[in-house]
């Protein structure tokens, strides 16, 4: 379960407005590669992992977004405050000052709302971590692309946090891969057999087929 | 305006990111007890700090509120500025 901390992972005091650019930026709290898509990734990744390094990292990566959303809200939010709505239907954000006013609505740069369609849970670990190296990258250039669009030094700052974390996780989800891979490719100990290895060329009856196949234990524990 | 409170909550933030950043890497790398014994550290070094804020500030959990009214509900919330 979760413990909220009345903190933000990394601080974020703007000082002058920007609508124009709390446009774009919103892009990394309801697009398809922020905030939103990368932590509900991953912590719906984590129950099908088969060990322990992958389950704590998604688990632990996942939270972490959860706290880089809260800080591409806030940027939001201080991007807009105050400024009068008809600003704001001038600097672009009229379609979503009539359905949001200044909330705060996961949207992508151009308003789409976000959907369960950005994130990939294939319950297969190396495509699930392999997604995951991919969101880390996505992740990275979009920031690289918000930072090269403004110069203001208290937007740059958060951004440029956020940026070098992706850059982290990358790190830390390619070795989890290569934990995973090393742990599937152990001989000749399976903690469960794929189904598909089961298969005996030498029957018209494939061993899974003598056993329980919905059985959480391996068929040879089954025969016992 | 930089007061102290703000000052004392980036150190605490400074601290609690490395906590954080520690863990990810020794979720990886569980045996490398080099870094372990900096997460200990460092995982000291927050709490104090955080117990030293909350004892001047208030909570920063809901469940170390500690005193009357109820002082979570109090501002600033995180993304105000």
């Amino acid at each position: 379960m979760w413990v909220y901390e009345k903190k933000l992972q990394y601080p974020v005091k703007i000082k002058n407005c920007n609508p124009r650019l709390a446009k774009y930026i919103i892009t990394q709290y309801g697009g398809p590669d922020g905030e939103l898509a990368a932590s509900l990734r991953y912590l719906s990744q984590r129950y099908s992992m088969p060990c322990e390094v992958a389950k704590a990292t998604l688990n632990d990566i996942g939270t972490e977004e959860l706290a880089h959303l809260e800080i591409v809200g806030t940027i939001v939010y201080q991007l807009t405050k105050g400024v009068p709505a008809k600003i704001l239907e001038k600097e672009g954000l009229g379609g979503y000052f009539a359905d949001h006013d200044r909330g705060i609505y996961p949207v992508n740069g151009d308003g789409v709302p976000f959907t369960a369609a950005y994130i990939g849970v294939k319950g297969d670990p190396i495509a699930d971590l392999t997604e995951d190296l991919a969101a880390e990258q996505k992740a990275r250039a979009t920031y690289e692309g918000l930072i090269n669009m403004t110069d203001d030094p208290d937007v740059i700052d958060p951004l440029r946090f956020l940026r070098e974390r992706e850059v982290v996780h990358f790190q830390r989800f390619g070795e989890a891969l290569r934990i995973v891979q090393e742990k599937l490719n152990e001989r000749p100990f399976y903690v469960k057999k794929p189904e598909y290895a089961e298969i005996s060329p030498a029957s018209n009856v494939s061993p899974a087929e003598k056993t329980n196949p919905y059985s959480n234990v391996s068929p040879a524990q089954q025969k016992k | 305006m930089y007061d102290a409170r703000e000052k004392m909550l980036k150190e605490l933030m400074a601290l609690e990111f490395m906590e954080i950043e520690l863990n990810l890497y020794l979720n990886t790398h569980p045996y490398d007890q080099q870094a372990f014994m900096i997460f200990r550290n460092t995982a000291e070094q927050a709490k104090m700090l955080r117990d030293n804020y909350e004892r001047m500030y208030g909570p920063i959990t809901a469940s170390a509120s500690n005193s009357f009214p109820w002082p979570w509900i109090e501002s600033p919330w995180p993304w105000e500025a």
